[in-house]
């Protein structure tokens, strides 16, 4: 296949030309972006709670009227032992929020008490012994609360415990050696608390950008929160979620009618999960339709001006044909004219795409795009060209040599 | 003339109506999402209070000090010591704290189960800075304030559902077990984004349902939703926990001058320096005296989100319209023929400038209506996209549809410049003699 005569011919059509290479790139810039983005909020989605997601309903539970500190005490573990006898519960336990609630309580964490700045910030969750097994943690080192260990803290008055359970991604940024089993630790006080025990891995009640240093590292405080409101986090048995979804609020209403439990928070997982990563979804989404669209565009852009060319071309390809071009030398033509203009097009692509990355990483604290996106997007644009080419130039090839003879 | 070239334009989309789809499908497509994206962003980039954004101020104290602040701003809300100095001093015209309170009450009925109310603890005068709308009575004043008073505000919507609807004004509610008299109801007013109270939240809430005085929260001990501390938070109970380090209270001040701000930011920086000379702070002042629309803005209110796919969008509408400059050159110059006839017979180039135009526009209308349509089912599901919070603020307004078509018209026209001219400068002899 000659190259020259195919570029002599592209000088003459040197506005449909740049427009093709232009779009070309234009929409490589946007696709290649467009999927990491896609990437960047389907990974963010999916990482793991390391709880028993598939069997865990959260209530979230606040008292109405005015109560004493030790009534509402009485009342929470009566609440708790009624939730725990329901059949189709297997373990409760109170809580102050629970993983991708959003937002919640957050310390920061020392290695000193006189230590001003932070070490680190973790995610602070309230719950009693039951707490390890309601949420289907694994522990991995040390041991669980015990029923005696259990605090209670009222409101505006911050009890530190003196034993905690981390996750091991606390554990390990705060004694990287692995001796964290047993230390001390201080949060916000001069009271130290003693690592009894070390869990796989519990995800924070945030996940949003700031805390991503941060991400997985929370702790476990045996405390009982008596203040305006607690969550109760439920663990139903295999298979019985939905059972335990309408038994869990008919047992505590039964027990007392002076609360709320809030719809729009808690609930299962999976509408945990939908409620915490609507606007990633809504993301991927969103750049999955434009993509999709914009390919579709350039695509079509790609068949009418090629078919334009033809249509102007079919003399020459008269010509040619008389000449002895055959079908295929005609097809190749215009194939490798559409290559030529997309290689070009890729080229400023590439460069355009790594520029508009940059900028996002400037100014909306993204990733920095991987290689692989923008290879792939070469490829699908490379290819997307040469399938749309297809049809105008399949048509050119059934030019028959007769045109050259006639006038138009 | 522009009605023959109109009709012109018509006919010449239905020559090649494959061609013509396609053009009419990227610029309806292109539009629509830009629109789409658009009216998100809109909705969450306003300005929520034009009258007045450039007179309310939200003054912010360094309480933590270099290691603890946030990477050497001030806190996004004050501790109680520094807000009630402000409150005390009371340098501006008007001034308030406020923060957010969830409470329970008690619908009449003996059934009835306890529902969840959000309101905010604010000062007298939140009412006239805000421009908070009446439907019965009104706030609260000064002596109010002072003397703690049991009253309360509610919203419109909480009236309908408590009351429904009917003048509640001198009648009692209970809330979270403390009786309040009701001193007025305001008409629904929900300034999106919430600008008043924006510490350790999104901005896009659920709707107000009233609003209390803020020193008797504070009697009653009504929980603030949200505090950040510093420091140990080695305080026990209410009293406690008011002299300690944490932030939770919201302030706003309203100044009508430039002359005012400036001496109410020298009144914040001489505050300062005192609390440095009284050994309260170790640091030199660092104190910030926002606007509306810059604290919105330091409060990054607008959700990368919306800013992300405006701009993907745009970007969007910008190869649909490399692509229908591409369409229209091709289908322009398929009418070399055409045009060289024309121009034989004393049409001049200015004339076959302004037919092709005129036919673009057609084309940008057509497309105008198409990405009316999806703009319109777009907004409709824009719930999938966005936050429900945010999602129910996108909605399709006059202005909305008058800009959707005129910016497909628009863009369609600037797209033709250069087929149009590249049209207008064919040879009629070359056409003639080829023919």
């Amino acid at each position: 296949m000659q190259i020259k005569p195919i570029l002599a011919a592209l000088r003459r059509h040197k506005a449909g030309t740049v427009l093709i290479a232009l779009q070309i790139a234009l929409t490589l810039a946007i696709v290649c972006n467009a999927l990491f983005i896609i990437q960047q909020r389907l990974a963010h989605m999916s990482e793991p709670t390391g709880i028993d997601e598939a069997n865990l309903l959260v209530i979230s539970n606040q008292w109405a009227g005015h109560r004493s500190p030790q009534e509402v005490d009485a009342q929470i573990q009566a609440d708790l032992a009624a939730l725990r006898q329901l059949p189709s519960v297997r373990d409760a336990s109170p809580s102050d929020g629970y993983p991708l609630t959003g937002g919640g309580w957050d310390n920061y964490v020392m290695l000193t008490p006189e230590q001003i700045e932070k070490t680190t910030d973790a995610s602070v969750y309230m719950g009693d012994e039951h707490m390890l097994d309601t949420l289907g943690v694994k522990l991995i080192a040390g041991r669980n609360f015990n029923a005696s260990e259990v605090m209670q803290m009222t409101s505006r008055q911050v009890v530190i415990p003196p034993v905690v359970i981390v996750t091991k991604a606390l554990a390990d940024h705060l004694f990287p050696d692995g001796s964290a089993l047993g230390k001390p630790i201080y949060s916000m006080s001069s009271t130290p608390s003693t690592i009894i025990g070390i869990i796989e891995r519990l995800q924070r009640q945030d996940v949003k950008t700031w805390s991503k240093p941060y991400a997985y590292e929370s702790l476990l405080w045996p405390m009982r929160e008596d203040t305006d409101g607690l969550y109760y986090i439920v663990r139903a048995k295999p298979g019985q979620l939905a059972a335990a979804m309408r038994a869990v609020p008919q047992a505590l209403y039964a027990q007392n009618r002076m609360r709320i439990i809030d719809p729009k928070d808690g609930g299962n997982y999976a509408q945990i999960r939908e409620r915490i990563y609507d606007s990633d979804r809504g993301m991927a989404i969103l750049m999955g339709i434009i993509s999709a669209v914009l390919l579709a565009i350039t695509a079509a852009g790609i068949v009418g001006l090629t078919s334009f060319w033809v249509g102007q071309r079919r003399k020459q390809i008269g010509v040619r044909r008389a000449l002895g071009a055959r079908r295929g030398d005609i097809l190749n033509y215009f194939l490798t004219e559409n290559f030529l203009i997309s290689v070009g097009g890729v080229m400023v692509g590439t460069v355009l795409a790594v520029g508009i990355n940059l900028w996002m990483m400037a100014r909306f604290e993204m990733a920095r795009l991987s290689l692989a996106y923008v290879i792939d997007g070469v490829i699908i644009l490379l290819l997307l060209g040469q399938l749309a080419t297809l049809a105008p130039a399949l048509r050119a090839s059934r030019v028959s040599p007769v045109e050259a003879t006639r006038s138009t | 003339m522009f009605a023959y070239y109109f009709e012109l334009g018509l006919r010449s989309l239905r020559r090649n109506p494959a061609l013509t789809a396609l053009m009419v499908m990227a610029i309806g497509f292109g539009v629509a999402a830009s629109m789409i994206t658009y009216s998100v962003f809109r909705a969450v980039s306003g300005n929520p209070i034009p009258e007045k954004s450039a007179q309310l101020f939200t003054p912010q104290i360094d309480s933590w000090g270099p290691q603890q602040n946030l990477k050497g701003e001030p806190a996004d809300a004050l501790n109680y010591i520094d807000a009630m100095a402000l409150m005390r001093a009371h340098r501006a015209r008007r001034q308030t704290l406020l923060y957010g309170v969830g409470m329970s009450v008690l619908p009449s009925g003996n059934d009835s189960l306890p529902v969840a109310a959000n309101g905010y603890a604010v000062y007298g005068d939140f009412f006239p800075m805000f421009e908070v709308p009446f439907l019965y009575g009104g706030g609260w004043n000064m002596a109010d304030d002072d003397r703690r008073a049991a009253v309360v505000v509610l919203s419109e919507e909480f009236n309908q559902k408590l009351f429904d609807g009917a003048n509640s004004v001198g009648r009692e509610i209970t809330l979270d077990g403390h009786d309040y008299r009701i001193a007025g109801v305001t008409r629904h007013w929900d300034p999106q984004p919430r600008f008043f109270s924006l510490f350790n939240t999104s901005g896009f809430k659920d709707a107000t349902d009233f609003y209390l005085p803020f020193t008797r929260a504070l009697d009653v001990q009504a929980n603030p939703g949200s505090n950040s501390c510093r420091g140990h938070m080695d305080f026990s109970g209410w009293d406690g926990w008011l002299r300690s380090s944490c932030v939770w209270a919201t302030p706003w001040v309203e100044l009508d001058s430039a002359v005012e701000v400036a001496r109410y930011g020298k009144f914040l920086e001489d505050y300062a320096t005192d609390q440095q000379r009284a050994g309260r702070f170790a640091w030199a002042p660092n104190v910030r005296l926002r606007n509306v629309m810059q604290w919105l803005d330091y409060q990054h209110v607008v959700p990368p989100e919306s800013r992300i796919s405006l701009l993907v969008s745009l970007g969007f509408f910008a190869i649909c319209l490399v692509n229908t400059i591409g369409l229209l050159l091709a289908k322009f110059l398929r009418r070399a023929g055409e045009i060289g006839i024309r121009r034989a017979l004393g049409a001049s180039r200015r004339e076959i400038y302004t037919q092709y135009l005129i036919e673009a526009a057609t084309v940008g209308l057509a497309g105008g209506v198409l990405g009316l349509l999806l703009t319109t089912v777009g907004i409709s599901g824009v719930g999938l996209l966005f936050q429900p919070q945010i999602a129910r603020l996108a909605h399709l307004d006059f202005s909305l549809v008058a800009l959707t078509l005129a910016v497909a018209i628009l863009a369609t026209v600037v797209a033709a410049f250069y087929p149009a001219w590249r049209a207008a400068r064919v040879q009629p002899a070359w056409q003639l003699k080829s023919n």
